[in-house]
């Protein structure tokens, strides 16, 4: 299987390489800023679409592990100074990858609105100890974070052209090596273990170790981007890394379709150019600034209901449809092809744990 | 021991607003095995009308039904409008739909009403009981608020255990398919249990926001503590809300006022992990097999 994938999963990273390359010089500093901050998306939901749509545990608090990420990040550059970015990006992940793996084992037994509630309060309570430990963490104004493009860039390069680049590249490191897992004997104990508990553990799969392995990939990938995103907004406060950043990470997984990799680039683009998008258009319109600021939550909201009604497996579920409609499915170089190697479809995805919670 | 008795009093009345809010999930959770993540936006809408009822009128009684009546529309047209055509789809279709009509009513909250916080009555008197000359912590209005969810919680209670629509209910709740099978429109079931989801949303918002004032996201923190009440006590049992949300609501009233309201979170988390450990799904779970 590998062999017949990788090269295809190779050549698509690449592709995306070139394309992010192409835009951020093209582009203004504020587009490649975007593009930095949908890549840190891509790498926060690409982490929770496996834990979600593969393993099948919802978590409502991945922003946990993204402000777990930011601050060890902030604390790194501060103290170390002068360590390359690098260093406390891999520190940043296999801290969270630790505190992921506590999640997890805690996490292990339950199930469905058990696990989203324990995890949404996780995310709720994280941000506290930034407030009642503000000796370490900087309480309410958090820990500002200095960083400047490397100096063989030259002088003139533009900052967030770099930043661009950098979460660009974690972004499709980080997308060739889940689709890899994915495909991977753990990608399919992860199945197994979501599809039915009971079967997998009688087929020798350690259901317990695969459901905690989730976790803690998922925690890295989005520790690495509360690195990330620490770095290119030069701060670490609380008031970034709220339950509504964590309800934002599940929301772009779904939209753009549990479970699928590409789905979590859709949703990445979702989350961060309709807000904007509807923002230019209220206030290109003159109206007044409550109205202006606030017509682009309400239009997000009816984007969420619309995509949801529209397309039951999210965005890339529609991309499919309409490829299949134009039969030309099976020659889309990227997308998860046959049937027997594709990351699984939304379908059936959530349904399964919350089935079993039901009353017998 | 003044200050304890003071604690678990408004504890008691905050725990009642969690447990109305864990209630009407519940509710939702029973009929369409959902998490209705717009009850508090639900609930903040609501109270927004009803502030504009009270400011036209000068009643606040007026205001107060009002708003009962909007939450059992606003459930109904919600239900009706974006859930069910979710129904039979992925189960958290619809929970990202409910995030959206919760960001939609913050939206529509902002561009109606503006972003600043507004004050809301209330229709008793808060200034504080004493008893002799110890004061209690609480007033006349905390006193109305615990009675109030507790009528609701009663009628409830009554209703779906003596109505034959309340056992059409459980029987729907229980199967859904066998309670098909015996003639029961269950779509309509699940109907009515969104609009009885929205007339509790409606008065745990009426009922909270003297003390939190009224904004577009002021409900956030009750539904994420309401949510917490209903996993405590188990999503399946509505005893189990109550519960839930009376043991939230006297550990968090000890919380803030021993510890200070930095914490509180923290001890929520912590209770819940407990609780969840021990009993994964919640406190009044109905045992069940899961592994062989």
């Amino acid at each position: 299987m590998t062999t017949r994938s990788l090269p295809r999963i190779l050549g698509a990273a690449l592709l995306g390489a070139v394309i992010v390359v192409i835009l951020s010089i093209k582009l203004n500093a504020f587009r490649d800023y975007q593009i930095a901050e949908i890549a840190i998306y891509v790498t926060a939901i690409a982490g929770l679409t496996v834990l979600t749509g593969l393993s099948g545990q919802i978590s409502l608090g991945n922003g946990a592990f993204m402000l777990v990420g930011a601050y060890t990040t902030a604390l790194l550059l501060e103290h170390l100074g002068g360590w390359p970015f690098i260093v406390a990006l891999v520190i940043s992940a296999a801290v969270t990858a630790v505190a992921g793996g506590i999640v997890g084992v805690a996490a292990a037994r339950l199930h469905g609105p058990y696990l989203a509630g324990v995890t949404l309060m996780l995310g709720v309570a994280l941000p506290a100890l930034a407030y009642a430990y503000p000796g370490i963490f900087g309480g309410d104004q958090g820990l500002n974070v200095t960083y400047t493009t490397p100096g063989f860039l030259g002088q003139n390069f533009p900052l967030t052209r770099w930043q661009a680049w950098i979460c660009s590249a974690v972004a499709l490191v980080t997308l060739v090596l889940l689709a890899n897992l994915g495909r991977s004997r753990v990608g399919r104990n992860w199945r197994a273990v979501r599809d039915d508990e009971v079967a997998a553990a009688l087929s020798g799969v350690n259901v317990a170790r695969a459901r905690v392995l989730a976790f803690v990939v998922s925690a890295t990938c989005a520790g690495m981007a509360g690195a990330l995103l620490a770095v290119i907004t030069a701060l670490v406060a609380p008031g970034a890394y709220t339950i509504t950043l964590s309800i934002a990470l599940l929301t772009g997984a779904v939209i753009g379709g549990l479970g699928t990799l590409l789905g979590a680039i859709w949703g990445s683009l979702v989350i961060v150019l309709v807000p904007v998008y509807a923002t230019d258009v209220a206030t290109s319109h003159g109206l007044s600034t409550t109205i202006a600021s606030n017509i682009p939550v309400a239009a997000y909201g009816v984007v969420l209901i619309l995509v949801m009604l529209a397309f039951p497996q999210g965005i890339q579920g529609g991309v499919l449809w309409v490829l299949r409609l134009f039969g030309i499915s099976a020659a889309h170089p990227a997308h998860e092809a046959s049937p027997a190697d594709a990351m699984p479809s939304a379908g059936e995805t959530p349904a399964r744990p919350h089935e079993k919670e039901g009353t017998q | 021991m003044v200050e304890f008795l003071q604690f678990t009093l408004s504890g008691i009345s905050f725990g009642m607003i969690y447990a109305a809010i864990a209630l009407s999930l519940v509710l939702i959770w029973r009929g369409t095995r959902l998490l209705n993540f717009a009850q508090g936006g639900m609930a903040m809408f609501t109270t927004y009308i009803a502030i504009e009822v009270i400011y036209h009128t000068g009643s606040y009684w007026a205001g107060f039904v009002v708003a009962l009546a909007a939450g059992i529309v606003l459930g109904t047209v919600a239900e009706l409008v974006v859930i069910r055509p979710t129904l039979g789809r992925p189960e958290l279709n619809a929970v990202i739909i409910t995030i959206g009509l919760l960001i939609l009513l913050e939206g529509l909250a902002g561009i109606f009403y503006g972003g600043q916080y507004r004050s809301f009555p209330t229709g008793f008197s808060v200034t504080g009981l004493k008893v002799g000359t110890t004061p209690l912590g609480i007033s006349r209005f905390d006193v109305f608020v615990a009675a109030a969810v507790l009528v609701a919680t009663l009628l409830l209670a009554v209703g779906f255990r003596y109505t034959s629509a309340g056992l059409r209910m459980r029987a729907a709740a229980f199967n859904a398919s066998v309670a098909r099978l015996s003639g029961i429109r269950v779509a309509r079931v699940i109907t009515v249990g969104w609009a009885l989801a929205g007339l509790l949303g409606a008065l745990a918002g009426v009922l909270v926001s003297p003390s939190t004032f009224l904004y577009p996201n002021s409900m956030d923190t009750i539904f994420v503590f309401g949510f917490t009440a209903a996993v405590i006590g188990g999503l399946d049992s509505p005893l189990g809300a109550v519960v839930g949300g009376l043991l939230l609501g006297v550990a968090l009233s000890y919380t803030g006022g021993y510890l200070g309201s930095q914490v509180t979170a923290l001890i929520a988390l912590g209770i819940l992990v407990v609780v969840l450990m021990v009993r994964p799904s919640g406190i009044f779970s109905g045992a069940r097999v899961r592994r062989v």
